[in-house]
Formats: structure tokens, sequence, C-alpha cells
């Protein structure tokens, strides 16, 4: 019986030291479960759930600290060695040697597994071709786009014929059409060798193509099914609402989530809003329906999203901190016509590399803008010299009337940033870091301490004023970040992948603050690699390679060649394809 | 005036803050006291030329009472220890090779008879050459001995007599001249490698990005880097003056303000260079590859151990480039000699030369780093 499972797990526990904060952590706490043999399993949770634990210990390159782990049927502790032989682990940061070429790279992981040539050629032309790697076999490694880096670690991973295949968010931050070929790979894999794949994601449309979905949740099981059975969670409570003309799907998604007792989640989605509905016979009481007039409402299907949200909203219950930025849904939602900043012909070189090649546009006052693309597309480099941190190479660029850059100091008053990474004081207190940027953005003593506890108030930093905020968890740390960022009360702010590692449900509320920061007139430059994240935007621009694919509302881009494109990753798909095409039809 | 008034709230602002960044950590602050402390008092000890306990060995091929009282005498210096009293020449190579003495004292055989006579009686010194300094310093002990023999041979008659004095440092003891330099050396070392690390850690840890898109200005950001690393350098200073003062009881000759302004303009010059270290760097590592780099050739070229005079001349005029060189100066004279603020002005130029220049390239880097 168990011969039919590849990872079967009791008790399992384990748990880390937090010397920072002088506590035990766990990682995992008491995990049963098992992985069927020849099948494709998703660990889906959110980041610190303890996917990537799960996955190391069935390596054996972590130890339990209570209970057993068989993986291909042998103990993971006596048998690490034998394990290791049998299976292949894709680590999220796979480790490229960047100064080697594809091919190099890969004869390098295959010397290391011991394969021999006649076997070797046999397997390269294959996973070449798979990965649509082989016209670029004598490119470094280094030069790659970041799709491209994760196919070639899978390559490199693949080199041998696993009995097991273990992957950790092989698609984090990889554009859409990279993600599909990825999974077109595995499915392939799965196929015709039988292999057993385990893959961790962040992505629900992703688990959805497994044969079997775990939920992982702080770090333990919240249910183990197969994807259908996951979704009917949801069935019969999903719910899309179609806005009338003139007001922004964010807005009606915020007042949908504003209303607690009848929403569960409501995110915007092909121009409509999509929510779930805590019970279907109060539809009709609704907050939106006071504010708003003329809006469609449609039962939907379920999704894997759904029940997911459905699962997390269940476990950690009430989370939106709403009250703290009211918006005021009878007034008018649109956006001025005065100019925040402007960009025209913007280039950036490094070397011979073009990281931003002639990109044009501007950011209306109140307006969201949106920069997407995949990691390596372009997106912080052009964030980066919009907000004044690095040179441009040419062109020219204005926020607020200013280039940020060789403004006066004074113009930078106006804008608040927000970094991708953490980068506050870690050895000073939250107060102690809140102080310093007041201060340094000119407030007077009498107005620091008011916006102190104004933004302590609204980003729910009460009680943690004396933490170090190298101690505070993840989720902590973004809503500082932001509070610090808006204590002096920005005209414009800028975002650079805020919501890159944070929980969903910290998703909705963060997106919920953006919301009523730009109701109340505050300009937003935001970038993200989600791509449904677009909707929260009035206008995104799309990169990919340095190049400006795309610039519109996200209803004109999901309208692609005539068509209407359900969502933001096919009509990205739809644009990377038909550029590439362009491009091919140049040559 | 407003204008003023807001630049100087931005400062202590940053001030603050780069002082609490820096001293938060128990860690730190213990690095920037403890080895100050320890590193002076080794200092003390370990560098030192004079010489109180010098093993020799005797090779009297004389065997007189002449011979017999010139050996008493060495004996008498408590400074010469007798290690071995040799038979035959060929017992010296193994003596000296042995390190069992420092020197053999070779006695003629015709020494008394020559003295007896009246004409000069050559006296043989042999010394370990593998250390020149101190075959030169036990050569020279022992050329003080033999002056005294003759003195009392001639019955007192003293015909001519050198009587050295030492000004400022009476008894040439090396401590004295090496105490006021570690003024200069610690708070160098420890001050350019905190100003290096402060720009470099923030780099590393992405906080720099957020000080850049405040409304600080770079002139403001330097100011902020730079106080507090002369702060700390200050007090360290203070701790080896303390040392100095009453833990090697050398007497202070000058006046602790002249002190405190040439210490302050000297850390002045330091803390430039090592934020304009910083600013070129990417990460900690580099800063900590690049100090060493500048570190050695800078206390070489100081003068601390080696005179500055003694140098090749082109040397001697990349030395103008180093501020240590003119600070070790500056603090000897004035610790020792007690000299006025005039009387060292000279050197601050040189200093004040170099902060000038560091500083501005410092503040100019922060935000034109070639990426």
């Amino acid at each position: 019986m168990e011969k039919d499972f590849a990872v079967v797990a009791e008790g399992l526990t384990r748990t880390f030291n937090d010397a920072a904060a002088h506590k035990k952590i766990y990682a995992l706490r008491d995990v049963s479960l098992k992985i069927a043999q020849g099948r494709m399993t998703a660990l889906i949770g959110p980041d610190g759930a303890g996917k990537t634990t799960f996955l190391r210990m069935c390596c054996g390159l972590l130890r339990p600290d209570a209970g057993s782990l068989l993986v291909l049927g042998r103990d993971v502790v006596r048998c690490a060695q034998e394990i290791q032989s049998r299976i292949s682990y894709m680590p999220q940061k796979f480790g490229l040697y960047e100064d080697l070429s594809v091919q190099e790279n890969m004869n390098l992981y295959a010397d290391l597994h011991g394969i021999a040539a006649d076997v070797r050629q046999k397997r390269f032309a294959r996973l070449l071709r798979m990965t649509g790697l082989a016209p670029f076999t004598d490119r470094l490694a280094g030069k790659l786009s970041g799709g491209m880096k994760q196919k070639l670690g899978l390559a490199c991973t693949l080199v041998r014929s696993p009995e097991l295949l273990l992957l950790d968010e092989p698609t984090v931050g990889v554009d859409p059409l990279s993600r599909r070929e990825l999974w077109e790979i595995l499915q392939e894999l799965v196929k015709s060798e039988g292999l057993t794949v385990v893959v961790s994601t962040a992505y629900m449309d992703e688990a959805e193509l497994c044969d079997s979905v775990i939920v992982v949740h702080e770090g333990a099981v919240l249910t183990q099914s197969a994807p259908q059975a996951l979704r009917n969670l949801a069935a019969g409570r999903c719910f899309r609402l179609q806005p009338p003309t003139g007001v922004p799907t964010r807005i009606l998604q915020a007042c949908l989530l504003d209303d607690k007792q009848r929403v569960l989640d409501a995110v915007p989605e092909g121009g409509v809003v999509r929510f779930i509905a805590s019970d279907e016979s109060e539809l009709r009481d609704l907050d939106v329906y006071k504010y708003f007039a003329g809006l469609i409402l449609t039962r939907v299907e379920p999704r894997l999203e759904d029940a997911f949200m459905l699962l997390l909203r269940e476990r950690s219950g009430d989370k939106f901190n709403n009250e703290s930025f009211p918006i005021d849904y009878r007034s008018g939602f649109s956006v001025g016509t005065d100019v925040d900043i402007e960009v025209r012909d913007l280039v950036k070189r490094f070397g011979d590399f073009t990281a931003v090649d002639n990109t044009s546009f501007n950011v209306r006052r109140g307006e969201i803008f949106g920069l997407l693309g995949p990691n390596g597309a372009g997106k912080t480099t052009t964030f980066r010299m919009l907000c004044g941190l690095l040179p441009a190479t040419s062109g020219s660029l204005s926020v607020a009337g200013m280039d940020l850059r060789r403004a006066r100091n004074q113009a930078r008053a106006n804008v608040g940033y927000v970094a991708q990474k953490f980068s506050l004081y870690g050895n000073l207190t939250v107060d102690e870091n809140l102080h310093f940027y007041g201060g340094v953005y000119g407030l007077d003593d009498a107005r620091l301490d008011e916006r102190m506890r104004m933004v302590k108030e609204q980003f729910d930093l009460a009680g943690v004023g004396e933490t170090p905020t190298e101690q505070l968890p993840g989720g902590y740390k973004q809503r500082l970040s932001m509070a610090a960022a808006l204590l002096h009360e920005p005209k414009i702010l800028f975002l650079d992948e805020p919501t890159s590692g944070i929980d969903p449900l910290a998703r909705r509320t963060f997106w919920r603050q953006i919301t009523a920061l730009a109701a109340s007139g505050t300009t937003i430059i935001i970038t993200t690699h989600f791509m449904e994240e677009a909707e929260y935007c009035d206008r995104i621009m799309i990169q990919d390679q340095g190049r400006m694919l795309a610039l519109d509302t996200p209803a004109a881009i999901r309208c692609q060649d005539g068509r209407h494109l359900p969502n933001m990753n096919e009509a990205f798909i739809a644009i990377v394809e038909r550029a590439r095409a362009a491009e091919k039809g140049k040559l | 005036m407003q204008e003023l008034k807001i630049f100087l709230r931005r400062l202590k602002f940053i001030i603050v803050k780069e002082i609490l960044a820096t001293i938060k950590d128990p860690r730190v602050r213990i690095i920037l006291v403890i080895p100050v402390i320890v590193q002076s008092i080794v200092f003390g000890y370990a560098s030192t030329y004079n010489l109180d306990n010098v093993p020799y060995a005797l090779l009297d091929h004389s065997r007189s009472a002449l011979s017999a009282e010139f050996a008493a005498r060495l004996d008498g210096t408590g400074i010469f220890h007798r290690a071995a009293t040799l038979q035959s020449s060929a017992q010296i190579a193994d003596c000296i090779d042995s390190d069992a003495a420092l020197l053999v004292v070779v006695i003629p055989q015709d020494f008394a008879d020559r003295l007896h006579a009246g004409v000069q009686a050559p006296l043989q010194i042999i010394t370990d050459g593998r250390n020149t300094t101190t075959a030169g310093i036990v050569a020279g002990y022992v050329g003080s001995v033999v002056a005294g023999f003759n003195a009392a041979l001639h019955d007192g008659r003293q015909l001519l007599q050198i009587e050295t004095i030492s000004w400022y440092n009476p008894n040439l003891i090396t401590r004295w001249m090496f105490l006021p330099a570690m003024l200069g050396l610690l708070t160098f070392i420890q001050v350019m490698i905190l100003a290096g690390l402060s720009v470099a850690k923030e780099r590393e840890q992405g906080t720099f990005d957020q000080l850049l898109v405040t409304p600080l200005t770079p002139g403001e950001i330097l100011l902020g880097k730079a106080v507090p690393p002369i702060l700390i350098g200050m007090l360290q200073g203070t701790l080896v003056l303390l040392v100095a003062r009453y833990w090697f009881a050398i007497p202070f000759g000058g006046s602790l303000l002249t002190l405190y302004l040439t210490l302050f303009i000297f850390l002045a010059s330091s803390v430039g260079i090592g934020l304009s270290v910083s600013a070129i760097s990417n990460n900690m590592q580099q800063v900590m590859v690049y100090s060493f780099v500048l570190l050695l050739p800078m206390v070489l070229l100081s003068g601390m151990a080696t005179p500055v005079r003694n140098m090749p001349e082109a040397l001697q005029y990349a030395t103008y480039a180093n501020p240590l060189r003119f600070a070790i100066e500056a603090f000897r004279r004035i610790y020792l000699e007690g000299c006025t603020l005039g009387d060292i002005a000279f050197n601050f130029i040189p200093m004040l030369a170099v902060a000038s220049v560091t500083m501005p390239t410092a503040g100019w880097l922060f935000r034109n780093k070639l990426s």
C-alpha cells in the first residue's frame, strides 16, 4: 500500500530558533500527509507557511525534530544519501553559474551526476528542445532572461532521470509566457516518464493543473484534495459584480471588502469584481447597493483561488483594517488632467546592455499607474530613474515638475518611496525609525508626534513601537515601510514590488489602502510582477526585455486583436507573442 | 535664518540616527572601547627599544686584575648579566647563534700590559647583528661602561667629558615617544573603518536608497555620517590619553585644548578618507579590503616607528598626503614638548587639505557612484 506513495509524512514537526526575537518558530507543526506516485502534487500557501521547509526535508537537507518522513519508501534521516541519489530538487534560487554558457552549465551538472556520454547527448537534445534553449547554448547563463534562467535551472535539475522531482516555487517572478512553457514541460515529463512531481507555488492557476493540492498555512496542512473537490468548498458563494461606467473596479472592490459581515473576499478581474459572499441569502443587503446604481450581479463557478481565500479567511479571521482608510463612495472617481510625472524617450544602458529602451509616458494626478513585467523586464530600472536613484543615459523625465536627480531637495519632500526590500534601520525601533524619517522630511515636533500616532494606528503598529524593526514579522515590516513613506503625506507615492512575499490577505489590505490613498488624490506609481494586480491600476505599462510593449487602461490591454481576453495573464502572453513575432518579421 | 534652522534640525535627526544605529549594538559598544584601552596598554609595554636585561658572554684572555675589574663594572650596571664565561674563541659563534648572549666581550691577552704601559688597549665586542637596533644600543651601553672605566683608571682625571641631556624625554624611554603616537594610530584605524562601513552597510541593507529619496542634501548626509565617527574618535583619543597619563605616568606637557583641536582636525580628515572609501564600495567586504590596502602604507609613512627624514625623498613627499604623519608629529610635540597652537599650525594644513578633498568627493559619490 505504502508503495503507491512517493512521500509519506507522519506527525512531522520542525522548529527554528528566532535569535532576534528569542523564541521558537514552528516551520512545520505535526504534519501528516501522503503524496501519490506518478502524479503531480502542488503545495500552496502564503510565504512562510512551511513549503520550503517541507521540500528541503524531503531531500534530507533538514532533519525533522519529531515525526517520521518516508521518501520513496526510505526514511529521510537514515537513508538521506540513497534518497538524494534518486530524487532531483530545484530550490527557489537555483545555483546556475552565471559566467558559464548554457551548454557549460548543463555539462557541469551532468558531470556532477556522473551521466555517461551517450546518455548525455540524447538527454541534452531532448531537454534543450523542450525548454526552447537550443538556439542559446552558447549564451552566458547570466545574460538569460528570468524565465529562460528558470528553464535552464529545470534542464540542469533534469540532466538525469529522477524518480521524484521536487520544485520550490519555480515560477516566481517569471513572465506568464515562460510560466506556461515551464508547466508544459512538467506535464510532458509526467506523461512520458511517469515522474512524480511535487511543486510549491504561489499561483493558483498552476495548482489547478495538478492532480492533487495540499494547502499549507502557518506550518500546518489545512487540507489535501483534488483541485475540483477543493474548488467546491466555495461552490454557490462566488459572484461577479459589474460596476456602472465611470466607477473603477477597485472602488467597487473596496466597497465590497468594507462590507465585512457579508463579503469574505473580493478582487477586481477583467473589468468586474469577483467576490465570495458569506451567505447567499444576504446578497440583496450588500452595502454596495446603497452607493452605486446599475450594478449587474452574476453567479460564477468557483475557482481554486476562491476556495484558498475561503480557507485562509476561516483560519485567520478578520485581518482587514479598513476603518483607518475611509473612502467616500458617494464622491466622483475621475482622475484629473494635471500631469504629475512626465517621461520622454527614456533610455538606460549598462555597458552594451539596454535595460530600458526609449520609453515615454506620463502619469496624471491621483492616478494609480502600474509598471508590469516579469523580473528583468526593466521595471525596477525605470522606477529607480523616476525616483532619482539612477541617472538616465538619455531622455528626459520630470516628477512634480522636476527631475528628482537634479532637483533642489525640497522637490523630494513631495515624494514617498517604498523599496522592494525592507529598507528601514533594523536595529532601531519602530518609533526611532518613524521619528527619524518624519524629522528629515521636515515635520515639526507637534506634527511629528501627531503623524506618528496616526500612521501607527492606520497600519496596525500600535504596541510594537519599542520593538527593533529587525524582530518584526514580514507583514509588520511591509506595513511599517508604508507608514514611514506616508508620514509626511506625500503627493506622489512610489512603490517597488510592495506585494511580493506577503500573504494574500495582506495583499487585499494593502490594495485597499492604495485605493483609499488614490481616492484622496495621491498619485501612485507601483511595480509588480503579479499580472492580476494590474486590475487595480488606472493605466499600466507592460515592459519586456527593456522595451515598452503596451501602455493603456487594463480594459484596453485585455482587448487584443479585437478579442476580449479574460485576464491580464493571457493579455500579457498575447502582447509578448505578437511583439516577438514582429521582431522575427523584421529579421 | 529659516533655512539654517531647517538645516540644523535635519542635521540633528540624522546625527541622532547615526549615533543610535552605531551604538545600539552592545557588541559594537564593546568594540569601540575595550580594544583601544587594551591596545594602548599592550603597545606601551611592547613597543620599547630600551634594554634593561642584556645577557653577555665574556672571553677573558688577559686574566688580570684589570680585566676582572672591567668585568665587574659590566656586571655592576644592573643591565648586563653574564650568561657565560668562555674559554676559547671557538665558543663565540655558538653563544651568539643560540641567543644565549646578545654580545660577547673579548679581552685580549695583552690588555693589562698595554694599559700599564699607558698605550691604547683594544677591546673586542661582538654583537648580534640580526637585530640592528638592539646591537647598536648594546654597543652604546658598553661604550659608556668603557668611558667610566677609563675615567677611573686615570684617577678621575677627565680631560673631556660629554654630558648628554635629552630634552622632553630625559631618559630616552621609547614608550614616551610611542604613546602619544598611539593617539593618532588607534583612533585613525577605528574611525576610518567606522566611517567606511557606515555608507557601505546602508548600501548593503538597502537603507541608503531610502535616505537618498528624502529631502536630505548630500552635504547633510555627509555631515550626519561624519560627526558620529569623529565624536567616537574623540572619546577613544581620551581613553588613550588617560592610559598614557595615568597608567604609564608620562607627564603631559601641553595644552589639552590644542591637543583636542588637533585630534578633531585629524579625525575629520580620517573620516573623509573613510567615507570616500565607503562611497566607492558596494559592500562592507570591499571597504575592509580597501581600508587595509590603505592602512599599512599610511602607518609606515607616518613616522611613528621610523623617522620620516630617513626616507627617500620621493616617499617624503608622499607623506604630505598622509594626515597620520602630521597628526603623530603634532601629538608628540604637544604632549611631550608642550607646543602651542602657533608651533604646530603648519601641521594642520596638510590635514585640512586632505579633509577638504575627501569630504566633498565622498558627498558627490553618494549620488553619482559609477554603477
